[in-house]
């Protein structure tokens, strides 16, 4: 439904401004929204926008949108993973266990990026193949992976991480790496999804299964590579999660799922599956980190910071179905 | 339609064979296991998500779901403790406005669904962070404790031998199967989940039915915020986190189908006894807490695993 409505719309407007808004309007409101708030809180609270602040709320939370890269493109198709914070919790551990047990630091790199794909690769051919709803396979799986985490590892510390593995704190041209990582995997899988016949069919699968299945999409062998490049960001985002301080606690960072399924819809991908861009989860999460950091220097108190998301969240899902409906 | 009625009779028969299955195993494992205080105490511990995977059946059915539910339970319990001893009102009077507010969560989830259009996944998921949110706020991290003596006989007093709330859990399950099968307004919402626009055409107020039902899920969760609060002495706002989890375990492995038009009250019972035989069996038996978990995860996995195997060989 929303995938046709979108492609009406895209066909009906004519000018290239009025196209492009048609295309990105989510995007372009949200990134509104944060240059709003930037200048706002800057001018109250100046030190808000020094380097410092800017920088701890680029690399704390860089992990999140890379994460949400790989969750928007499995929402997109239609499904949804609300196993990924574990999963992430699981991966780090696995990352820091092997840093401190004399692995060489690219190995302790790259291994919790191929465990992370195996098992998304497992979840996709329980959805396509066994056909269980994905929600069903995550939770199931989230409960695994925390149980097991916490079973094998107690939630004790990992300490003595080595210099050379901790990723998150290198920089490039004075800019913390984790920033780099996010805008390059954003913008290499926004072209990937735009570009490639691959990207295409990920939102041919969201926006009708069937008819992709007519135009000769194998849907299922798709689903399991979706799932499997969700894998792969969340092994990414698990690296430079586990390298921003010099110790790891080998638990799950407690509703890291929600915030990124949140980066991901608040940034426009349609829940209903078939619409939404990986440019707008990852603007989404920078807001997100970005209002955690201005309730701080607006002296308002950390415990409600949880309402305030729930608030725009709520906000941004009213205003983008008010929208859909009133184009529809 | 009595296709549909057989094959999930069949889940449920799995189910049960596996009930028994797993009963039968827990009991070899420890002694302690079939004693008439265990059963008693895990029926006490497992009132609360049994009373919120009842409505959570009905949400299920209509092919929506609930997220936010913990944290319905969550902004109940902190607002019993504010109520009661912020704003002095007699704890009687607390207690009821708690669970007023629990339905007007609940109202709120309904109108942001009906009204807007919102899927009921980003629906609730967004009022999950939010009531969440009004309880950490509200709360500031400060936990009400004193509660009067006569209070704890809701969640920690006996009658006739049985704990207090596992017979309210009794009686709200037996309501909730009756509503679900023997009145229009159950088989109202069999058919908004089966297919919702044959249903609008049938004459049926689809947006009504909801509505209701997700009022319903918060006023239960309001209920079950009360008898928490009073099983455990005390209110804290982390109350009834990952709550959801749990409930929505135990009606899906109770053969509720997640995408609606499909689910009964006993079915959510089985599952709901399935899930709490586990993690106590397990944990006599000398598994830690998380590895339960674990086991609960995958027995969630197999067993939509294997009705799914069943019903496809069966009906076709």
């Amino acid at each position: 439904m929303s995938f046709e409505t979108a492609t009406v719309r895209r066909s009906a407007s004519t000018g290239f401004a009025a196209r492009t808004f048609a295309t990105y309007g989510q995007e372009f409101i949200i990134l509104a929204c944060i240059v709003v708030l930037f200048v706002a809180v800057g001018l109250i609270a100046p030190r808000f926008i020094s380097p410092t602040n800017l920088t701890t709320i680029f690399v704390g939370n860089a992990y999140i949108a890379v994460a949400a890269i790989g969750m928007s493109m499995v929402i997109i198709s239609g499904h949804i993973d609300v196993s990924v914070g574990s999963l992430i919790g699981v991966l780090a551990t696995i990352s820091g266990t092997l840093a401190v047990s004399g692995y060489p630091v690219w190995f302790a790199w790259l291994a919790p990026v191929i465990v992370g794909m195996v098992v998304t690769s497992f979840i996709g051919v329980l959805v396509a193949y066994v056909r269980i709803p994905s929600i069903v396979v995550t939770l199931g799986m989230l409960s695994i992976l925390k149980g097991g985490l916490i079973s094998v590892t107690g939630g004790a510390w990992i300490t003595n991480l080595p210099p050379d593995y901790l990723i998150a704190q290198f920089r490039l041209f004075g800019i913390p790496s984790p920033v780099w990582f996010m805008i390059f995997l954003t913008a290499v899988a926004a072209m990937f999804m735009r570009y490639t016949a691959f990207g295409r069919s990920i939102y041919a699968i969201g926006g009708n299964g069937e008819a992709a299945r007519v135009a000769g999409i194998p849907v299922e062998r798709t689903t399991v590579t979706i799932f499997a490049i969700h894998g792969l960001f969340a092994g990414i985002a698990a690296v430079l999660f586990a390298t921003q301080l010099q110790v790891i606690q080998s638990t799950v960072p407690p509703n890291l799922e929600l915030t990124v399924i949140t980066a991901s819809v608040v940034g426009g991908v349609s829940i209903l599956g078939g619409t939404g861009t990986v440019v707008g989860s990852t603007l989404a999460a920078i807001l997100f980190a970005a209002i955690g950091s201005s309730l701080i220097f607006l002296n308002v108190s950390a415990y409600w910071l949880r309402a305030v998301q729930g608030l725009l969240i709520l906000a941004t899902v009213l205003a983008d179905m008010a929208r859909r409906h009133r184009i529809g | 339609m009595t296709l549909s009625l057989r094959s999930f009779m069949r889940h449920e028969a799995v189910l049960g064979i596996l009930l028994v299955l797993v009963l039968f195993v827990l009991a070899q494992q420890s002694d302690k296991f079939f004693t008439t205080a265990n059963i008693l105490n895990q029926g006490r511990l497992m009132t609360e998500i049994g009373l919120i995977a009842l409505p959570m059946t009905f949400v299920i059915i209509t092919g929506g779901i609930d997220l936010s539910v913990g944290s319905i339970l969550g902004l109940c319990a902190i607002l019993l403790g504010v109520f009661w001893q912020n704003l002095g009102l007699p704890l009687p009077a607390a207690m009821a406005l708690a669970v007023c507010v629990g339905a007007l969560a609940g109202l709120v989830n309904g109108l942001i669904i009906t009204r807007f259009k919102v899927p009921p996944l980003i629906a609730t998921l967004a009022t999950l962070a939010l009531y969440r949110g009004l309880a950490e706020g509200i709360s500031q991290a400060r936990s009400v404790r004193g509660y009067p003596e006569w209070f704890f006989v809701l969640g920690q007093g006996e009658v006739l031998g049985v704990p207090t709330q596992l017979w309210i859990l009794i009686v709200f399950a037996i309501g909730a199967a009756a509503i679900l099968g023997l009145t229009t307004f159950g088989r109202a919402t069999y058919a908004v989940g089966a297919n919702e626009t044959a249903a609008r055409f049938s004459g049926i107020n689809v947006d009504r039915t909801k509505l209701l039902i997700y009022t319903a899920s918060g006023l239960v969760s309001g209920i079950a915020a009360v008898i928490f609060v009073s099983r455990v002495s005390t209110t804290r706002s982390d109350m009834g986190t990952g709550v959801e989890l749990d409930v929505i375990t135990a009606v899906v492995l109770g053969g509720t189908s997640i995408f609606g038009g499909r689910g009964t009250i006993i079915g959510t019972v089985i599952g709901l006894i399935l899930v709490q035989a586990l993690k106590n069996g397990l944990a006599l038996s000398g598994v830690k807490g998380d590895g339960t978990i674990v086991v609960i995860g995958v027995v969630l996995i197999f067993a939509i695993l294997a009705s799914n195997l069943f019903s496809r060989n069966g009906d076709g």
